[in-house]
């Protein structure tokens, strides 16, 4: 049952709603079993069986809308992924002490709520109210638990991410008007429409800027960093590992299928457009004194490999993509982890003013190493299988544009490197020399982190092998899609 | 028509109980009288009848908009009893709004031009008064006059359109008029269009169109709270239903002469109704400029002119009512203890008020037309009801509106979690009881919209 995956959530969010002092022990609890069931779906589905799980019952029937859900290895590995860090996140934050946690904890299950909704919707109106469902509580989040300048960022990323999503909107009542008889949202009816080339181009722009400034693609990035740095790190965590996704997911299952020639006619710019991120985010994070907005800017290049390799339509850049996405996920969240660690025991971010940490904590110089190395892609970590793949897609579609997305490698390692040597290298400056011991929420956060660093790094069969069907469905889809049009 | 009945007679009993000293049964017998009302209509569902003459057809249009007005009404007496304290006028306040709605439900059933006319007035004339109602305030009075002045023109116009309508077709029956305008053999174009033209900016006038909008904010800032909150939601969705009403089902057949001018007037409205409420620190100020641009999107619906237009429109009336009557009491509630209504008034209130807090939140997003709130699906079917007629330029320029609309209904929001103005609000459980309800209407029509798509 798929549906109880989707509204567990939403109902431990209500409980946790009303459960006081207790709040982030039952957000915690109610993570696991979430977890725990989402196990029991990822062992009973079968990588080459096509969309599993579904159900499908009408909702609004004069308007052809149906509550139409399932999942195929991408969505699955999507929710895996959501799931899994969705406890670790709520862990993460059990050494802050938010004001009324009740509501702090119930947001961030009811955001699982949408976000474990949005990958298995398969219905364009379904997705969209899902995807529109996610943004209201890490505004929240952002707005109630956020920095000093929380205001005007907050109202920044709400109507940045709104105006994609209103594009987006009228992008699929478009296609709706096309469909035969009396309308549906179905996926499938998207997919068989007969657009004209111009009518796709549009489509494509409608949809696209939805996606890209989810993602975020330059130059739709400008709210990104100043919302990461602001939001608290458990919103941040929530934005940068999982909801990021959201719009590299909607590329590939409500883009690329339903409107091919657009991206014929468009893929071209999109592709140029994320490796300009890529290498313009790199350089802006290799400058970067405050360690959060670093990660934040490696998070735009990161994403912007992912989408190139999405654009570039190739097996191995969609693959890589997939595999990318839950790498990132768990690295960025790691990262961020670390960065609020340093930030708590030091009350700075500044990396001019730490140092020496790995003789004062070498503990935690050590997860922190391991994460990094992950981040920069070394072989055996997770960071590199997706990266590889990625960056063997791009080859394949454009030589040139690969040496610039290759780019990534070599400055990803400079500035993360740097950023390592300046927080645990050195002699250990003043605001370093007590850095309290791991406590053991921590270890636990951090422990599952790098397991799955090294086992996704060592073993990635699979992973590939639950997202190898998928992706070549998607890119049959696409190419029937193509032939038809 | 029994609806009619119902409610001139209790706003007839209003005026005698002045007389003969029941003032305190008034209230109950006003309820009960609303609520036999409401009953009336709902029986009268799919009957399809018309009265005196064919001057008034009671069709399915005409009976869910007159039921959406009783209910608002209903619930806009449940937060009012403080408007009535002083004594001497109380029973007058009762029958003013009574016979208000008795106006808004001719202006949605009305079959002939006279009867428009006489819907309009009597639904006027009782607002008049009303927004003077607070007689020792200088702002109420000035809303009074400048809404009277006003109000005064736009019926002038009203009344040359009738007349020139009538010089064109020979007749005040719209069926009569509408068949005469499909065969097109007239008397004088000349005279057909001014008077179209005349009653189209007229109608403008009364939903608050731009540019014939520049007394909406004066008015709804001037009068008293209560009396706003009416003015918002009963009287702008009676104004709405005419209007659809007398383009829709009367001048079809003559698209070419008000068509793009009425598309340019909403685009229009959209705009400056949401862009001049950016700038508006006042809440309840911004509030007027808001409802000025929601005209703008119900415009949207008469010039869809398809069969999904009525239901759209319908559906964007009842979430618009419902969470504009929610913001009104809280804005009520706020301004009693904070004594304005700027939007420091709000800060401070999530901390100190979170039921205050998730209402505000839900009404606002419901304006906003976030999802999963009704105000989301009525933006949704205007949007396709307009798609559907190729409408795209309108439809991203409505897109536009609403996203310079999210500006400000989040600066209430955000507004609430801003440090200060620690006192407790005290609110009555009437208060609540409309805000509850209002919520939960919000929130399941912004799930299950098909209760009332499915209806006209």
């Amino acid at each position: 049952m798929l549906s109880l995956l989707i509204f567990f959530p939403l109902l431990a969010a209500l409980v946790t709603a009303f459960s006081g002092e207790h709040a982030k022990k039952v957000a915690f609890a109610a993570a696991i079993v979430e977890f725990a069931y989402s196990l029991c779906l990822f062992f009973r589905f079968d990588p080459v069986g096509g969309i599993q799980f579904t159900e499908n019952f009408a909702w609004i029937t004069n308007l052809g809308i149906s509550y139409h859900i399932g999942m195929d290895g991408i969505a699955l590995l999507l929710i895996m992924l959501t799931t899994f860090l969705v406890p670790l996140i709520i862990l993460s934050s059990f050494n802050h002490k938010y004001k009324s946690p009740s509501l702090f904890y119930s947001l961030i299950l009811t955001m699982q709520f949408a976000l474990v909704g949005v990958f298995s919707a398969y219905d364009g109106f379904l997705f969209y109210i899902f995807w529109e469902l996610a943004l209201i509580p890490i505004y929240l989040i952002c707005l109630m638990y956020g920095g000093k300048d929380r205001l005007r960022i907050t109202l920044k990323f709400f109507i940045y991410t709104l105006t994609g999503s209103l594009l987006m909107l009228v992008a699929l009542i478009y296609l709706w008007l096309q469909t035969p008889g009396t309308h549906s949202f179905d996926l499938q009816a998207l997919y068989a429409l007969n657009l004209s080339a111009v009518e796709q181009s549009w489509i494509f722009w409608g949809l696209f800027l939805a996606f890209a400034i989810k993602m975020p693609v330059f130059p739709f990035h400008t709210w990104q960093p100043d919302t990461y740095v602001d939001a608290p790190a458990p919103g941040t965590m929530l934005l940068s590992g999982i909801m990021l996704k959201m719009g590299v997911f909607g590329v590939m299952r409500w883009l690329l299928p339903i409107v091919p020639q657009g991206v014929a006619e468009w893929g071209n710019l999109a592709m140029i457009l994320s490796v300009i991120g890529v290498v313009y985010a790199s350089m802006i994070a290799w400058v970067q004194k405050d360690f959060k907005r670093l990660i934040a800017y490696s998070s735009i290049a990161h994403v912007g490999l992912i989408s190139a390799g999405v654009f570039s339509l190739t097996f191995q850049g969609l693959h890589g993509s997939v595999i990318q996405m839950i790498s990132h996920g768990i690295n960025v969240v790691g990262l961020f982890f670390i960065a609020d660690m340093i930030e708590q025991r030091t009350g700075t971010r500044d990396m001019d003013h730490l140092g020496g940490l790995r003789t004062t904590a070498p503990g935690f110089a050590t997860y922190f190493m391991i994460i990094m190395l992950a981040s920069v892609a070394l072989p055996l970590t997770n960071g590199f299988v997706g990266e590889f793949l990625l960056i063997n897609g791009i080859y394949q579609y454009s030589q040139i544009l690969a040496a610039f997305a290759g780019l990534t490698i070599i400055l990803g390692a400079v500035y993360m490197l740097n950023a390592y040597m300046k927080i645990s290298l050195g002699e250990a400056k003043s605001v370093a020399k007590h850095f309290a011991a791991l406590t053991l929420t921590e270890k636990a956060v951090l422990v599952p982190i790098v397991i799955m660093i090294f086992l996704i790094g060592i073993y990635p069969k699979p992973l590939l092998e639950i997202a190898g069907p998928a992706v070549e469905a998607l890119k049959l889809s696409i190419q029937t899609a193509t032939s038809l049009k | 028509m029994n609806t009619l009945l119902v409610l001139a007679g209790i706003g007839v009993f209003g005026l005698f109980s002045e007389i003969f000293r029941f003032k305190k049964a008034l209230l109950p017998v006003v309820f009960l009288g609303l609520a036999a009302a409401l009953v009336t209509t709902v029986c009268d569902w799919n009957t399809n009848v018309s009265y005196f003459n064919n001057m008034m057809k009671v069709d399915n249009f005409s009976l869910a908009f007159s039921a959406v007005m009783i209910c608002i009404t209903m619930l806009w007496f449940i937060i009012s009893p403080g408007f009535f304290t002083d004594e001497t006028s109380k029973s007058d306040h009762f029958t003013l709004i009574l016979f208000a709605l008795t106006g808004g439900v001719l202006m949605s059933s009305f079959n002939n031009m006279v009867m428009l006319f006489l819907g309009i007035e009597i639904l006027s004339i009782s607002m008049y008064i009303l927004a003077g109602s607070n007689k020792k305030s200088l702002a109420s009075n000035e809303a009074a006059f400048k809404y009277f002045l006003m109000g005064s023109f736009a019926t002038g116009f009203l009344l040359f359109g009738i007349a020139l309508i009538y010089g064109a077709t020979g007749s005040f029956d719209i069926d009569v008029i509408a068949t005469r305008l499909s065969e097109g053999n007239l008397n004088s174009s000349v005279m057909l269009f001014a008077g179209i033209l005349l009653t189209m900016i007229a109608m403008a006038f009364k939903v608050s169109a731009a540019p014939f909008h520049f007394w909406a904010p004066d008015v709804y800032q001037g009068a008293p709270t209560v009396i706003t909150a009416f003015m918002s939601t009963v009287v702008k969705t009676a104004a709405v239903a005419a209007f659809f009403r007398l383009f829709i089902h009367t001048f079809t057949s003559m698209t070419e002469v008000w068509h793009t001018a009425l598309m340019i007037i909403s685009a229009a409205t959209i705009l400056v109704g949401n862009i001049t409420a950016v700038y508006q620190t006042n809440v309840k100020r911004m509030l007027a400029y808001s409802s000025i641009a929601h005209a703008g999107y119900m415009l949207m619906a008469i010039v869809s002119m398809n069969s999904a237009a009525p239901s759209a429109l319908l559906f964007y009336v009842i979430a618009y009512s419902v969470s504009s009557i929610a913001s009104f009491t809280i804005l009520l509630m706020v301004s009693n203890s904070t004594g304005n209504d700027s939007i420091e008034s709000f800060y401070g209130l999530g901390k100190k008020n979170p039921f205050l807090a998730i209402m505000t939140l839900i009404s606002m997003l419901s304006l906003a037309g976030i999802p999963p709130t009704a105000g989301f699906f009525a933006k949704y079917y205007i949007f396709i009801a307009a798609m559907e007629n190729h409408m795209m330029p309108l439809v991203l320029i409505a897109v536009l509106g609403s996203l310079i609309g999210v500006y400000y209904y989040f600066r209430v929001i955000i507004a609430m979690f801003r440090d200060g103005n620690e006192k407790e609000i005290d609110f009555s459980g009437r208060y609540k009881l409309v805000m509850i309800i209002a919520g939960i209407l919000a929130l399941a029509l912004g799930v299950a919209p098909g209760i009332v798509t499915g209806l006209l």
